[in-house]
């Protein structure tokens, strides 16, 4: 049984690593190598490799070329990068600030009809987001919303905000209430109680609802698409743009952004992973 | 005696989805008082603790403290503390950390160096010093009970609560913790409400025992009233190991007989109903004397006595003997109930004792 588990994780691992280790084996070419005759995957630090060679030079360029402005585009990467970290950190630290809120409401307080209320809640998730991309471009156009950071958080901050109230409904109902109670009878306030006690109890949950929110507005692509010409646009936007350029698709460029930019969401999933991994199961409570 | 009561509760009503929790309950708390409220589960025990500290809203009611109400007031503003049934510390806090969360609550403006005074005399009084840098979820479960006290006595309030704080613990660890925490208690000079299902821990720590059942009071007293004189069979029952002896029984010429013949005791001074329920505790019933043949069907030796379970006519009967006392089960013995201590309830006691 030991052995049999790697029959499912190697193929699996191997699905996820390659297409990234293809990337990263693009982002070290120079674009003649990208495109020639013989796919190259070796790295090599050799200057002269024959032409029909499986070998390739290991070349920095596109790191170093990664601001360089292309042909019918206004900035260069580390612009839409800035972009994409402004909006997703931002969106993400709203969804669990007011999912958190939330949910601690919906978990301690009665409220009338709350189950209504949760089912309307999930329901938002029920539509695939595209299909009201035409209603929230006309409100946007309205609101003067187009083009900017701002109609891009809110639009993802609401979007998972159902995610974020849900997950951390789970996390906080598995919080005994007496550890607040507790609280509150050693002379905190509700709000002192919450944010010494409950927050610090969540905070596994909080990580986890951070990675999902950060990861699917970091990926999200069709309304940063719809929604923006220039200003706001975010890095997925950014490289798709780039496949239809004149001048040739900039494969080592765009690899290398693409590296770049997964990058700070692999550390923020593993810099929390020990609270992904961790339970929800606290010691000590006498039952 | 003249003198208002510490606290006092008057008609506490508090429903919860139309079974009654707290049904027009009313008792006065001195000061410096022990009152345990002893009742089984479902009683209604954990609902009064829990309104008197504010947790729950009764439905009607009023409790007062020295005369001021507290019906408008946060559980922090009613400086009370509660142990709490099921939860005890802070499992990844350190002990320091959660005897100084009261202490550190956002009203009070108390020193570093206070609060550690503080904490070091009550880790002192409790035994735990060595255990304070140790995380809550590493400790013992008596270790732990500890802590939970001195988390409870550590802000001096001005009342303690205690939500069975006990019951999880094994029988050696309770009595001991049990007699610490009613010394403690008397060295702070603040009153207590403990709340139990352990007619142990009610009779040796109470001054004062107010029993709760279906939500409503029973009967309140000291200790020896509530096992020598209970109102009802319910109440009897609460306290005694072995339980008390109940009987349907009649009168006849100042002799107490069972339906079947049985003679339970003879010479009764007061002349009562011709028919009743009578209470005899084990301990007041002498095996040897009496009219009616019972056969023995276990000795159980308890050491410093035994408990003999016999067959006594149609009912069972429950005595404790000394513990040089040699009848062994199959035995033939006379039973014959001391008639000074009987206690005699009207007829239908015990109906409405069993009534669901």
């Amino acid at each position: 049984m030991k052995h049999a588990r790697w029959l499912v994780i190697a193929p699996y691992f191997l699905l996820t690593i390659l297409p990234l280790a293809w990337i990263f084996l693009t982002s070290i070419k120079v674009q003649e190598d990208t495109n020639s005759r013989t796919v190259k995957f070796i790295p090599s630090l050799a200057k002269e490799i024959p032409d029909d060679s499986r070998r390739f030079t290991v070349s920095p360029d596109a790191y170093t070329r990664l601001e360089e402005k292309h042909t019918g585009v206004e900035y260069g990467f580390y612009r839409y990068l800035a972009n994409s970290v402004i909006i997703g950190f931002i969106s993400t630290l709203a969804s669990v600030t007011l999912g958190t809120c939330c949910a601690y409401g919906f978990s301690r307080f009665k409220i009338p009809g709350a189950r209504d209320w949760l089912f309307f809640i999930l329901s938002t998730r029920f539509l695939p987001p595209l299909a009201v991309v035409m209603p929230i471009l006309l409100m946007y156009r309205q609101f003067d919303l187009q083009n900017t950071h701002l109609g891009l958080i809110i639009l993802y901050t609401s979007f998972n905000l159902s995610l974020s109230i849900w997950l951390m409904k789970g996390f906080i109902d598995e919080i005994p209430r007496a550890y607040e109670e507790a609280a509150l009878v050693d002379g905190y306030s509700r709000w002192h109680a919450f944010v010494r006690i409950i927050l610090p109890h969540a905070r596994t949950g909080i990580a986890v609802t951070a990675v999902f929110c950060l990861i699917s507005a970091w990926n999200e692509y069709g309304f940063a698409m719809t929604l923006n010409q220039q200003q706001a646009v975010t890095v997925p936007v950014y490289f798709a743009g780039l496949q239809g350029n004149i001048s040739g698709i900039p494969w080592p460029q765009v690899a290398a952004g693409i590296i770049v930019f997964v990058a700070p969401v692999m550390v923020f999933t593993v810099l929390v992973r020990k609270h992904l991994l961790r339970g929800v199961t606290f010691g000590t409570v006498k039952q | 005696m003249t003198s208002q009561p510490f606290l006092e509760i008057c008609n506490l009503c508090k429903t919860f989805g139309g079974i009654k929790a707290l049904d027009d309950v009313s008792f006065s708390v001195a000061e410096d008082e022990l009152l345990v409220v002893l009742g089984p589960t479902g009683a209604g025990k954990t609902t009064l603790l829990r309104a008197l500290v504010g947790l729950e809203q009764p439905d009607s009611g009023s409790i007062t403290r020295r005369g001021e109400d507290l019906a408008r007031m946060s559980p922090a503003e009613r400086d009370m503390s509660l142990v709490f049934q099921n939860f005890s510390l802070y499992p990844d806090w350190s002990v320091r950390k959660n005897l100084e969360f009261p202490l550190r609550a956002p009203g009070r403006r108390e020193s570093s160096a206070d609060i550690r005074e503080r904490v070091s005399t009550v880790c002192g009084m409790l035994k735990i010093t060595h255990l304070l840098e140790r995380k809550a979820n590493r400790l013992s479960g008596g270790e732990m009970q500890r802590v939970t006290i001195g988390r409870a006595i550590v802000r001096r309030p001005q009342l303690f609560l205690m939500d069975e704080p006990l019951t999880n613990l094994d029988a050696k660890l309770r009595e001991e913790l049990r007699v610490e925490l009613a010394v403690l208690r008397r060295q702070l000079k603040t009153p207590m409400i403990y709340v139990t299902h352990d007619q142990a821990e009610a009779l040796s720590m109470a001054d004062r025992i107010l029993v709760l059942a279906e939500g409503r009071i029973l009967q309140t007293g000291s200790p020896r009233e509530i096992y020598e004189q209970p109102i009802s069979p319910v109440v009897a029952r609460q306290l005694g190991q072995p339980a008390i002896n109940i009987f349907q029984a009649h009168h006849d010429h100042r002799s107490l007989l069972t339906a079947d013949g049985t003679v339970i005791a003879t010479g009764l001074s007061k002349g009562a109903a011709p028919t009743c329920v009578v209470g005899i505790r084990p301990e007041n019933i002498a095996i040897r004397g009496g009219a009616t043949p019972a056969t023995v069907e276990v000795v159980e030796d308890m050491g410093a006595s035994k408990i003999i379970l016999a067959r006594w006519g149609d009912q069972h009967l429950h005595a404790i003997v000394g513990k040089d006392c040699t009848v062994r089960s199959g035995d033939q013995i006379f039973p014959i109930a001391d008639s000074t201590r009987i206690v005699i309830w009207e007829e239908g006691a015990l109906a409405r004792a069993s009534r669901p």
